[in-house]
């Protein structure tokens, strides 16, 4: 039977919360567009529909004490990493009771408690804090990983490049997972990169690089545990590339124009979802009924949460002063 | 002990970096053995005590003062510095996106205590290795600036940023570092101090009167304080009374002070090294203007280079810089006028 043995390596228990974050993201991300879309959340979004697999295949591999870092697609990653889906909400909405207070919103989500760097949204501006952060567990001799998400767009940003050459040469602990979902906005991958694959940037970087279906969580999982175990045990950073696919547009609004129909189809095949799900069903982990339960309960659970967000209270008036200095107050 | 500020510097990062194995340096050229130990001599011989903690990085600034946000992050007191400030420009993203806002996008939820080094003024080297970058990030909430002007200021400062929990850039003025040997650098001004060998700091936000007076009063930072101390000395022969404010840090400032000395002499010259257009001094003035316009007896006067970049000519180069004679001028110009 396909992907038997990596079945039982990975076990019930895992293979259950990984489905089931998939489809909070799934979930999550579904309703939420339909909110912006009716005018009733402010701000903008930038969704994660078609990409679950690889946040949730990477941070399925990441301990307690591991961070990763994320960009202004950051929802899934989020979730994925074990944000509660109330507190996300309260931060969409610009509630006090959001992650960041709601000073963040959609593309600065994180916690670092919860080992998610409040989101950087400037393209490729994760990178080189990444190698920061690594660099700070390897001064102190500690077994930690650094995860910096990314798109195939911030590969041609400067950030990208002294991101990576610093991690290189100082061999930190960290691991770039570019996911290369074939458009920076509405610019094919094609217009913007002579190479296939972005992993090969890795070689001018003298560090390991790999490639991963961003379609099938467990592939992304195993390729994903492979580059953490070796930052973990000091052999250095690896660039992990996921391929991947938006099955929405770049941020609200956005019909998708620029993709032929054909490509949609395609990768409209390649849902990760029904991918998992079948998977699964197959080694006989889960029957349909029970996958029918965990969405319905999934479904419980993001509802709960609009309702959290929208229930919550507004920022305090004083509140826009706070939180910029640890030890003074705004000047006037 | 007497020292410059780069050997006051210097010894103060050691003192650091013994009380609190957390603090570390990145940067260029800084720690290579036979090297310069930075560009100006403030981190030299420091590996051979600290070859863990002081991490040369290739060039790439970017990757620097982001290196130091994601550590400074985890618990680390990183000190980045550039070779000149200038550099800072390659890395802004991760100054001014980064490390000053990640604290307040996330609610307040975490720390970015991280110490940047840049040095700064007009020293013979053209356009782009003598920008003076204070107001660039004076309008930038979310860091603060400090410029000592004496040897005693830099390393009791330094000590206050390594130990504060919010982020620092540290102006410092090549012409006042005297730095020895290969990267002596000529025109030095004498900035030394007498540095006590006991643990000290100089609080962040403190400025200090450098010389009382009753006339007028005068406001300049690094070099351009040591040029308005000068320019006072000349006016004291026709009887002009300067008082000399060395604000020491430009964000916040020390309004109580530079409030304080306007209220009583009522005329205020600031004093900048950088163009007019968008500078420390339109921040500075309009906060005396705003604050205390009834005891004002005369305008709100600046002195400062031309709003073009630096050029290389020495002849010019000296036309750019607010001399001693151009900061004495205008303040018998304002005190006839008024």
């Amino acid at each position: 039977m396909a992907y038997e043995g990596i079945i039982t390596r990975i076990g019930k228990e895992k293979l259950t919360e990984m489905l089931r974050r998939m489809l909070e993201i799934r979930g999550f991300e579904e309703k939420i567009r339909f909110l912006f879309l009716e005018g009733e959340m402010p701000g903008t979004i930038h969704q994660y529909i078609g990409m679950e697999a690889c946040a949730v295949g990477v941070c399925s591999v990441l301990e307690k004490g591991d961070v990763i870092a994320s960009t202004h697609r950051p929802h899934g990653h989020a979730i994925a990493r074990g944000l509660s889906m109330d507190a996300m909400m309260g931060e969409l909405y610009g509630r006090a009771t959001g992650c960041c207070m709601g000073k963040g919103g959609s593309m600065h989500m994180g916690d670092l408690s919860k080992g998610m760097l409040p989101a950087i949204a400037i393209v490729g501006g994760n990178i080189p804090v990444v190698t920061g952060m690594a660099l700070a567990f390897k001064l102190r001799n500690e077994r930690r990983v650094a995860v910096s998400f990314f798109g195939d767009g911030a590969s041609n940003e400067g950030a990208f490049h002294e991101g990576l050459n610093m991690a290189a040469v100082t061999k930190a602990p960290a691991v770039f997972v570019c996911e290369n979902n074939l458009y920076g906005a509405s610019t094919s991958i094609k217009r913007a990169l002579k190479i296939e694959n972005i992993a090969d940037r890795a070689l001018s970087y003298g560090i390991r690089g790999d490639i991963a279906d961003g379609m099938n969580v467990l592939d992304v999982y195993e390729h994903a545990k492979e580059a953490v175990d070796r930052a973990r045990s000091a052999e250095g950073p690896t660039l992990l590339e996921l391929k991947t696919f938006r099955l929405c547009g770049h941020s609200r609004r956005d019909p998708n124009n620029y993709m032929s129909d054909e490509e949609k189809e395609e990768w409209k095949n390649k849902d990760p979802l029904p991918y998992f799900e079948n998977i699964l069903k197959n080694n006989e982990i889960f029957t349909g009924e029970e996958i029918a339960d965990i969405k319905q309960s999934v479904e419980r659970s993001v509802e709960k949460a609009i309702e959290f967000g929208k229930g919550s209270p507004e920022p305090d008036p004083a509140d826009i002063r706070k939180g910029l200095y640890v030890t003074m107050e705004v000047p006037e | 002990m007497r020292m410059g500020i780069a050997e006051a510097l210097r010894k103060a990062i050691h003192d650091e970096m013994e009380r609190d194995k957390s603090v570390f340096c990145i940067g260029e050229d800084i720690g290579i053995p036979g090297g310069y130990g930075g560009a100006f001599t403030v981190t030299l011989g420091l590996e051979k005590d600290f070859r863990e903690r002081i991490i040369d990085t290739p060039i790439s600034e970017a990757g620097i003062f982001g290196a130091a946000c994601g550590a400074a992050i985890m618990g680390m007191r990183p000190i980045a510095d550039v070779q000149y400030g200038d550099f800072l420009f390659c890395a802004m993203d991760q100054v001014v996106d980064q490390i000053a806002k990640l604290r307040y996008m996330s609610g307040g939820k975490l720390k970015v205590p991280v110490v940047m080094r840049a040095p700064v003024g007009v020293t013979g080297r053209g356009a782009q290795h003598s920008q003076n970058l204070e107001s660039y990030f004076m309008s930038c909430p979310g860091i603060k600036i400090v410029a000592p002007a004496t040897a005693y200021d830099a390393a009791g400062l330094l000590k206050s940023a390594v130990r504060d929990d919010d982020p620092v850039l540290m102006f410092e003025h090549k012409l006042l570092y005297g730095s020895k040997g290969i990267r002596a650098e000529s025109g030095s001004i004498d900035a030394s101090s007498d540095i006590p060998e006991d643990d000290y700091t100089v609080p962040i936000g403190r400025g200090i009167i450098r010389r009382e007076g009753q006339d007028i009063t005068v406001i300049g930072s690094l070099l351009m304080m040591h040029f308005s101390l000068q320019a006072s000395q000349m006016l004291e022969g026709v009887g002009i009374s300067c008082e000399v404010i060395d604000p020491r840090t430009l964000w916040p400032l020390d309004l109580e002070l530079i409030l304080g000395s306007v209220k009583k002499t009522g005329r205020v010259v600031i004093v900048e090294e950088s163009p007019k257009q968008g500078g420390v001094g339109a921040e500075i003035g309009m906060q005396i203007a705003e604050n205390i316009p009834d005891y004002l007896l005369a305008p709100v006067t600046r002195v400062a280079a031309p709003n073009t970049p630096a050029p290389f000519s020495p002849t010019l180069e000296k036309l750019y810089v607010p001399q001693p004679e151009r900061i004495a001028d205008t303040i018998k110009r304002l005190i006839e006028e008024y």
